[in-house]
């Protein structure tokens, strides 16, 4: 690091208060900010209890939300894990929004309070300000708000239609929250802020224009509408449609608008997450990257006592501990420690790098540019697209993978790919692979309805690799679909190299919503 | 940047969701405390713990690929032995591998466990006893209140004047500031008047007429009752005097007692108890089983101990009068007694019962309670008369003599709370229809 300059402890001892957080965060900015170049949201500190960051576990990490009982038993199980000392809370939180607010444990000392502030509210804060993901699909500055009126919304609909109904209702539509986001950038960016303002003005427009004497006109004999062809039909439906929650929010015919409304909002908040599904290694890597170089730089600059560093040094290979398969404490591979590998080799390919990275690498190799590199990189992959852009041979040989497959019709397990030349290409692709969406959730489509005819909704799972949906739960949120739908519904599962259908599953509509 | 100490906000934020979920899987809730009584003891019943329901009736469905079919790709880190084109036979547990990245679900739990409150736990308890709510609000809340004086106070409502101390401060402070007693005044008075008539000794009249001038100005300042001499009565809450009790658990363990009738027993012995404890800090329980022989025994043999023999009831009355005697005196204790049977006992027994219990149990204890537990959970058939035992003859019979007993059959666990009506009604002497 370059400019070292004389400057004074900030903390001695675990003890910290308000001046110490505050004295912390200014250093750590002057470091990332004014070193590092990062780029943040403006920043909010918020210090919790254990109990009340075990209510934030609950409810999916955010601060506000509206209310249903399976938070409640989320947090139940969560209250139990911990007084059992089965589970250790996460030192802090982090929301997406602006300002992006930290919540950090008052139980943390000195140094955990500014390695989680490093890490928080600098590196996290930093990926969702200038990842493309987090660009297209959330608006931080209207999350908060937007929330509120979510949770205003639930809680007048329960007023007014009752607990149970709107019960019901969410829990359908949190069956269908996976499949409730839209995959393919729409033209509009999301604007959240404006959702509430439509959602008056529509119900405005309802009451103005709303005549009783509409009812009383005699009607015409209706008229019997030529059967339009289905093509255009389907296009009108906007037909296959991936966003089942989308769809039936649209097309559903017997829902309530306040129904339509709710499916509304748990679509939009499903669709809030989605990005943090798609880049867990690069969100953690980054943001672990980012605390190891800050802390290292305060390190450096005698801010922080080596005792200190000694405790963060500690948390920090705790948290990047990637045990081996055949250890009893593996559980799949760390996205922190996966994360953090590969920034640090990238760190190494730019500033000093072999042979065999310059002909992997050529663009970045030797460029010197370490944070621009990466800062090009948290900008503009999501977690499959970066590993499989740049998982290195060096670190494949390093952690010793191998590929390993599981063929159902086999009676072993093949050893396909390990640690040499023939091998890094192929577990690239398929390291790449397990962190695509697309293998992560199902491909299930809404693909025909007939509205004038039976109005049975016809939807498809298109197969990956012949794994069937689990029965069960297929069953269970099938029903859900029907009840919201109001008719009758069929999955068909088939197989998208011979579109045979190697599976049906139906279901029928309970009065449940109507 | 701002830095907000959120510590202080108001807890328990989840606890509307938390008794939605409550709600939600009430049924499953309350199976589960049903059991989880069957293993506590009668005292345990006040406290919360652990309980847990099969994860089924609160489950959260998605669309997830089953991880039984299909084949699947892992890369995995660690490789020590492995060369291309080994093959690994597959782990027993389960396809796939100890964790799979296939599997975000974590695999099947099959049960679901968490921590219920106190409050929670004993309002489930009594609500599977289909406890009507005015009586759970009686048992749950804890010490009753009363109010009491306690001294007095400078200000109060005058409802509450405290005449006869105000007096007094008033009396003291006239007579500390020399305030001129009426009398006095009136004699001056009468003196001067008797001096202008007579017209004699100027000097002297003129100086008791400054006297006079000096008096009534004196006890115009000081007031004969002064807002400083006012008390008033104070009053304060306090619990309601409590004493300690003694509850006897009387308990025929013959052959013919089921395990769903020793189930009913501890049900209305758990009640009970419940009862007691809120009326009574100190609550001491004595158990006494009996077979043609009584003896006192713990918690533990009480229910699950098995014993052969015959039926004197009278026995564990004999029993529990060595008790009395020995280690609770009825001059110091509350003693509640309650009999749980079949109704059998020894038709040669039935008179010595009945002069033990009016003669030495009755006279002892304020509130003796007989369950007679059935065999059938079932609705009770049709045109079916109840055949009376021996044992509910006897009662009956000295009943209607006069004694205070409290009498059930019960079959059902929600035929139990009745039994305890009568001690809520301060043992009027309204007859109870029999069940």
């Amino acid at each position: 690091m370059s400019n070292v300059e004389p400057s004074t402890v900030l903390f001695e001892g675990a003890d910290w208060n308000f001046e110490t957080i505050r004295r912390v965060h200014d250093a750590i900015e002057d470091v990332a900010v004014g070193e590092f170049g990062l780029n943040v949201y403006p920043n909010q500190i918020e210090i919790i209890t254990a109990e009340q960051m075990l209510d934030a576990y609950s409810s999916i990490g955010m601060p506000l939300f509206y209310k249903h009982w399976s938070f409640g038993k989320h947090f139940a199980q969560q209250e139990s894990y911990y007084r059992k000392g089965l589970m250790g809370l996460a030192y802090e939180i982090v929301i997406n929004s602006s300002p992006c607010i930290s919540y950090i444990m008052e139980e943390n000392s000195a140094t955990m309070q500014a390695l989680v502030i490093a890490h928080a509210a600098f590196g996290h804060n930093h990926f969702f300000k200038n990842n493309y993901l987090f660009k297209q699909w959330t608006d931080a500055e209207g999350i908060l708000a937007y929330l509120e009126f979510a949770k205003g919304y639930v809680a007048r609909c329960e007023e007014r239609y009752g607990q149970a109904a709107v019960e019901r209702l969410l829990d359908a539509a949190h069956a269908l929250m996976s499949h409730g986001v839209h995959r393919h950038p729409r033209k509009r960016r999301p604007d959240l802020l404006s959702e509430e303002r439509r959602e008056a003005e529509r119900r405005r427009h309802q009451e103005q224009v709303y005549n009783d004497l509409w009812r009383t006109v005699p009607g015409s004999e209706r008229r019997v509408r030529d059967r339009v062809n289905d093509e255009i039909r389907r296009a009108l439906l906007e037909l296959p449609q991936e966003n089942i929650l989308y769809f039936l929010e649209k097309a559903a015919p017997r829902l309530k608008p306040w129904q339509r409304e709710i499916l509304r909002i748990v679509r939009h908040i499903a669709q809030y997450f989605y990005p943090q599904k798609q880049t867990k290694v690069m969100n953690e890597g980054c943001a672990t990257y980012c605390h190891h170089r800050i802390m290292t730089a305060l390190h450096e600059r005698g801010q922080i006592t080596d005792g200190a560093f000694l405790e963060f040094l500690q948390s920090h290979t705790n948290v990047i501990r990637q045990p081996e398969f055949d250890d009893q404490h593996f559980g799949g591979i760390n996205p922190y420690a996966l994360g953090f590998a590969m920034m640090s080799d990238i760190d190494r390919i730019c500033i000093d790098p072999t042979e065999e990275d310059h002909s992997w690498f050529p663009e970045i190799a030797g460029n010197g540019d370490t944070w621009g590199t990466l800062k090009q990189v948290w900008a503009n992959y999501r977690d499959e697209s970066f590993v499989s852009q740049f998982l290195s041979p060096r670190l494949i040989r390093e952690w010793r993978m191998f590929h390993l497959m599981d063929d159902a019709e086999e009676p072993e397990l093949l050893v396909s790919a390990i640690h040499d030349d023939r091998g890094y290409r192929r577990i690239r692709r398929m390291l790449a692979q397990q962190y695509d969406v697309a293998w992560l959730d199902p491909d299930i489509e809404v693909v025909d309805v007939d509205l004038e005819g039976d109005r049975r909704l016809i939807m498809h799972h298109k197969l990956l690799k012949q794994a069937f949906l689990r029965e069960e739960d297929a069953r269970r949120v099938l029903q859900h679909i029907a009840d919201l739908w109001g008719y009758e519904v069929v999955l068909r599962e088939i197989d998208p190299t011979s579109d045979t259908v190697l599976k049906e599953h139906t279901s029928e509509a309970r009065p449940v919503f109507f | 940047m701002h830095i907000v100490d959120r510590r202080l906000n108001p807890g328990g934020k989840s606890l509307a969701n938390r008794q939605r979920f409550l709600r939600r899987a009430k049924a499953l809730v309350q199976r589960a405390v049903r059991d989880s009584t069957k293993e506590r003891d009668i005292k345990g019943l006040d406290q919360g713990g652990e309980i847990s329901i099969p994860i089924d009736g609160v489950r959260e469905p998605t669309f997830r690929r089953d991880g039984e079919t299909g084949s699947k790709d892992y890369v995995l880190p660690g490789n020590k032995r492995f060369v291309e084109g080994d093959t690994i036979e597959r782990p027993s547990g389960g396809r796939g591998g100890r964790g799979s990245e296939g599997s975000p679900d974590g695999g099947g739990e099959d049960d679901f466990r968490f921590v219920l409150s106190r409050e929670e736990f004993i309002d489930l308890f009594l609500d599977d006893l289909e406890l009507p709510d005015l009586a759970k609000k009686r048992v749950t809340t804890l010490d009753s209140e009363q109010w009491r004086r306690a001294g007095y106070m400078v200000a109060g409502s005058p409802a509450n004047l405290a005449l006869k101390r105000t007096m007094q401060n008033s009396l003291s402070r006239r007579i500390a500031l020399r305030r001129p007693r009426l009398d006095d005044i009136e004699e001056l008075r009468a003196r001067i008047q008797e001096l202008e008539e007579s017209g004699a000794d100027d000097v002297e009249l003129a100086w008791l007429r400054d006297k006079l001038v000096a008096l009534d100005s004196k006890s115009r300042r000081v007031p004969y009752i002064d807002p400083i001499d006012l008390r008033f009565r104070r009053f304060e809450r306090y619990p309601k005097p409590i004493a300690q009790a003694v509850m006897f658990c009387l308990m025929d363990v013959s052959g013919s007692m089921t395990e769903h009738m020793k189930d009913l027993a501890k049900r209305f012995f758990m009640l009970l108890h419940l009862f007691l404890a809120r009326r009574y800090r100190h609550v001491e329980v004595v158990f006494i089983r009996h077979t043609h022989e009584a003896k006192e025994v713990d918690e533990e043999t009480f229910f699950h101990g098995t014993e052969t023999g015959g039926t004197l009831v009278s026995s564990a009355f004999e029993e529990m009068r060595r008790v009395v005697t020995e280690r609770f005196s009825p001059q110091d204790w509350n003693i509640y007694a309650a009999q749980v049977s079949d109704g059998d006992n020894s038709s040669t027994d039935a008179a010595r019962t009945e002069r033990l219990v009016v003669e030495e149990i009755l006279p002892a204890v304020q509130y003796f309670a007989y369950l007679e537990v059935g065999s059938d959970e079932g609705p009770r058939r049709a045109g079916f008369v109840a055949q009376k035992s021996e044992l509910w003859r006897t009662y009956e019979g000295l009943r209607s003599g006069g004694a205070q007993i409290a009498m059930r059959r019960a079959s059902h666990r929600r035929e139990i709370y009745p039994v305890f009506r009568d001690l809520f009604q301060r043992r009027e002497k309204a007859e109870e229809p029999n069940p």
